[in-house]
């Protein structure tokens, strides 16, 4: 079926939204709450169109899409919308972005910067508040929180971790970790999920926040996870050929088989990469010890030693691990080796343990 | 996965994970998957939370997933046969069963449900200490729900008898018709990154790629036509049967990226076993400590640097990218490989696309997948062509081996029981924060701040009995050995019952295990051993 978006025709499966079908076309319709992983809130009404035929503004995240609709996205009455909604939360929080970890990755800004938006037109004065740094991984800025709720579905409903939630009432309403202890003496388990979908700097990551990198500086790669058998899909970030931090990789999320989630072994365990402990050069035993020696130096010992213990005791004297750690290609190329040059098939890997 | 292959002919778990949300009922048995396999973990708490899924979790500790569940059938560690022979009785007794799904698709039957008959809820209940109502309520519920779907981890395949527990799972999925259907299964979630895609390429000692078997002569022509030479079709060691042969009949390992001196049980007997060699060629990216005892050491990459493939629990052929390119002296593992090979006279490939190649050309449930495919998303084998979509669920019509076998089983004690001096049931597994030997998780700042050291979980009533209080170092000895670590009180085990996290060099838990061998699979007891505990004097400790 198609739509008219902003005067495009614009092509949309049923069942999609307006907003889903304007993000597809790539046409900008800001979301403050609405996130794909976590659906529609119907909370900040900053993604709101004029249909025609339908009275008043609408808020597209919710809005059903149907062949022939005619919607516009630009018009005054919903820039008028939007600049109020952006002005009233710059105006609450204490979004300072020149210092914000979340700079030029924040949905907020963006909508601000859309909207030609400088600086809020009215401050409500308050002292900040502390950020909560008692998490190993997470920092939490409650200056920064847009109340989306975003991060309460993600935890409640998404990874069902069940941490947070929304306490108290009115203007105090917060977001808050089971009866609102600090992070790091909640219950929460550090999946960093309620990072991933934060649209501002509410919920960072401590470790590029404290190694001063941040998102935009980053390039992404999609690898999988070195960990469990789930094989969760990563975005891992490097800056300067080093490893930054690791987001869930959301192409297609809903195909991949961690759904746009990790666990706190994904999300925080991929740094020894950069260990000083790996190991950059051969050893080989020399009177005991083991020493730095040539690639060939050491690949020699390797075959002599192989060919020598095969002549003398056989084939079947020769034993292979191969590991449930390196790729597919490296497994087949070292049973290969070991059926095809050595000539046994005494192969193995440690998957039985 | 030996019992599954020999009885499903196939070894891989069977279904897909996002297939939960088809299922109507899960067994969730020896698997504490909210910290072995979180995600997934996720997806199970939203199946029950969501889509009204029933859970039922057979587990001797209170893991976290209890709390999701309908019925919690607390066992007694080494009861999984009794268990679920005993759920099986009563599926049996009660015309339960899927009887046209067993009439058309299995067979041995007789003899199965003979077997069965010494499972009575009474004795079952003696044997695991899981009450009598509670077993009839878990087995009403599975079924009669409709399509259920099985999953088990560790705690059932590292048991001297874990081939008999993993039939046992089979025979379940089998009698309730839940094989070969969507939300279904029999599903093995494993442990490491890439062990299904170590299994699929031959690292086993019985098969080349794909389990084509090295004593079937068609299969042996094939790979000795392909790669040129003449092959071998006598059944290779598994690695639990070299060890032990180290300096008799095996003069040489070669160790890609893996770590037994933690990994494997009774760890003195590794230690000694390993220094007997002639030649020990570890490859990996950390001085491991099995690295520590090698003659060469070469130096590879880590996942972050290297192209290639991984597949996943379900099966899934997922490509990963280099991320960062590698420093130092160091070579690409296929690199390492293929200068060693030309050592020997033949040439490799030198590109993992290549090699790929390779592998769908001899491996005909990969023959299909190509890099382009599953650049993005990842497709689950078996795929035997270009334009099949791959598989998310196996046996769908027809078993690999036609009929599936519905095999007796026989009830046999641990290998391993408690008496006065060693009074209590020693498990050892994983925790939240680290994985396998720590030689990763170790490295990595947060999770090395979020759990430093090894502890021992050990039920407040049981400390009480021996003045210890939370966080004081004790002893923990067993028959072959002893560590010393902090107690951890919590009533996550059970009277009776300690558990120790296998991931930390300096008080490994697996210096205190049992190499009592699963007579099939090879695979060492790790879950149940007698061992005492004690509180370590404070004099004593101040003295070091
Ligand atoms: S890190 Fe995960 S568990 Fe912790 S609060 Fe965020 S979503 Fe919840
Ligand atoms: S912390 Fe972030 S995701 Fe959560 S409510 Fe605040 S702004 Fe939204
Ligand atoms: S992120 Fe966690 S659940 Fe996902 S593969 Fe890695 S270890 Fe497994
Ligand atoms: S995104 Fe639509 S209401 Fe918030």
């Amino acid at each position: 079926m198609h739509l008219t978006i902003d005067g495009r025709v614009v092509e949309a499966v049923p069942g999609q939204t307006v907003l889903e079908a304007a993000r597809a076309a790539g046409i900008y319709i800001p979301a403050l709450c609405y996130h794909p992983k976590t659906g529609k809130a119907g909370r900040c009404r900053a993604c709101v169109v004029e249909v025609e035929g339908l009275r008043g503004l609408k808020e597209s995240c919710a809005l059903l899409v149907k062949d022939g609709m005619v919607v516009r996205t630009d018009t005054p009455k919903v820039l008028q919308t939007r600049r109020m909604i952006v002005e009233l939360l710059l105006s609450e929080g204490h979004h300072n972005c020149i210092s914000c970890q979340s700079n030029a990755d924040c949905e907020l800004q963006e909508m601000a910067y859309h909207l030609g938006i400088e600086r809020p037109s009215y401050l409500v004065e308050s002292l900040p508040t502390p950020k909560d740094m008692s998490s190993g991984g997470i920092v939490r800025d409650s200056d920064k929180c847009i109340q989306c709720g975003r991060c309460v579905v993600a935890c409640q409903h998404g990874v069902v971790n069940q941490v947070l939630s929304f306490a108290y009432r009115g203007s105090h309403a917060q977001v808050v970790c089971d009866d609102d202890q600090p992070m790091g003496e909640s219950t929460c388990v550090q999946c960093g999920e309620c990072v991933q979908v934060c649209p501002v700097g509410a919920l960072v990551l401590k470790q590029p926040l404290e190694n001063k990198i941040r998102p935009h500086e980053t390039t992404a790669t999609k690898v999988t996870c070195p960990y469990c058998g789930v094989g969760c899909q990563i975005d891992l970030h490097t800056k300067d050929n080093r490893y930054a931090f690791a987001m869930a990789h959301e192409g297609q999320w809903d195909r991949q088989p961690n759904k746009g989630m990790l666990c706190v072994k994904g999300r925080f365990g991929l740094d020894y990469i950069d260990s000083p402990d790996r190991l950059r050069s051969p050893l080989v035993r020399k009177k005991g010890k083991l020493e730095k020696a040539s690639w060939d130096e050491a690949l020699d010992v390797v075959a002599k030693g192989l060919k020598a213990i095969q002549e003398k005791h056989g084939p079947d004297a020769v034993g292979f691990f191969t590991s449930a750690k390196v790729s597919n290609e490296e497994n087949y190329a070292l049973q290969r080796f070991g059926r095809a040059l050595i000539g046994t098939n005494n192969i193995d890997h440690c998957a039985r343990l | 996965m030996a019992g599954l292959a020999t009885t499903l002919g196939s070894g891989a778990m069977t279904n897909s994970m996002e297939e939960v949300f088809k299922s109507k009922v899960l067994l969730v048995i020896g698997s504490n998957t909210t910290w072995n396999h979180p995600v997934f973990g996720s997806l199970l708490k939203r199946a029950v939370k969501q889509n009204g899924v029933k859970l039922i979790v057979c587990d001797p500790r209170r893991i976290d997933l209890v709390d999701f569940a309908d019925i919690w059938l607390r066992h007694r560690n080494g009861s999984d046969v009794a268990l679920l022979s005993g759920l099986q009785h009563i599926i049996l007794r009660d015309n339960l069963e899927a009887a046209d799904y067993i009439r058309e698709r299995t067979e041995g039957f007789q003899d199965y449900k003979k077997s069965i008959d010494f499972f009575t809820p009474e004795r079952v209940q003696k044997l695991s200490g899981v009450p009598v109502e509670d077993l009839e309520a878990a087995a009403r519920l599975y079924a009669t729900a409709g399509v259920g779907a099985l999953y088990y981890c560790m705690g059932i395949t590292q048991h001297s008898h874990g081939v008999d527990n993993v039939k046992s799972c089979v025979n379940l999925q089998l009698i309730t018709g839940n094989i070969g259907v969507e939300g279904g299964g029999v599903n093995p979630l494993r442990g490491q990154n890439n062990v299904q895609g170590a299994c699929d390429m031959g690292g086993l000692p019985n098969v080349f790629t794909g389990y084509q078997p090295v004593t079937n002569p068609a299969a042996v022509e094939k790979f000795s036509k392909y790669w040129n030479v003449p092959l071998s079709d006598r059944v290779g060691l598994t690695l639990t049967q070299m060890i032990p042969e180290c300096g008799k009949k095996i003069h040489a390992i070669y160790i890609l990226g893996e770590n037994p001196m933690v990994s494997d049980p009774n760890l003195h007997h590794v230690e000694e076993s390993l220094r007997k060699l002639d030649l020990l060629v570890v490859q990996d990216i950390f001085l491991t400590e099995t690295a520590k005892m090698a003659h060469v050491v070469l130096p590879g990459v880590s996942f972050a640097e290297k192209l290639g493939t991984f597949t996943n629990t379900e099966r899934r052929v997922q490509l990963s990218n280099p991320a960062i390119r590698p420093t130092g002296n160091v070579r690409q593992d296929y690199e390492i490989i293929a200068d060693l090979a030309l050592r020997f006279g033949q040439e490799f490939p030198r590109a993992p696309e290549s090699l790929f190649q390779e592998i769908r050309d001899l491996t005909p449930s990969y023959a299909g997948l190509t890099y382009e495919r599953i650049r993005e998303v990842g497709i689950p084998w078996p795929c035997p062509t270009e334009d099949h979509p791959g598989t998310r669920f196996l046996h769908a019509g027809k078993f690999a081996r036609g009929l599936a076998l519905l095999t007796p089983v026989t009830y046999s004690p641990p290998a391993e029981e408690t008496d006065e001096e060693y009074d209590l049931v020693l498990s050892t597994g994983r925790i939240l924060e680290h994985f396998h030997t720590g030689s990763m998780t170790r490295r990595s700042q947060i999770l090395d701040a979020a759990v430093k050291n090894g502890h021992v979980e050990l039920h407040p009533e049981d400390a009480k009995k021996r003045g210890i209080s939370d966080g004081d170092m004790v002893t923990v000895a067993t028959r072959r050995g002893r560590i010393e670590t902090s107690a951890m009180l919590t009533d996550r085990v059970d009277r009776g019952s300690i558990f120790i996290p296998f991931h930390f060099a300096e008080a490994a838990a697996n210096m205190l295990t049992n190499d009592a061998l699963d007579p099939i699979a090879k695979i060492p007891e790790f879950k149940v051993c007698a061992a005492r505990l004690e509180r370590i004097a404070v004099a004593a400790l101040e003295q070091k």
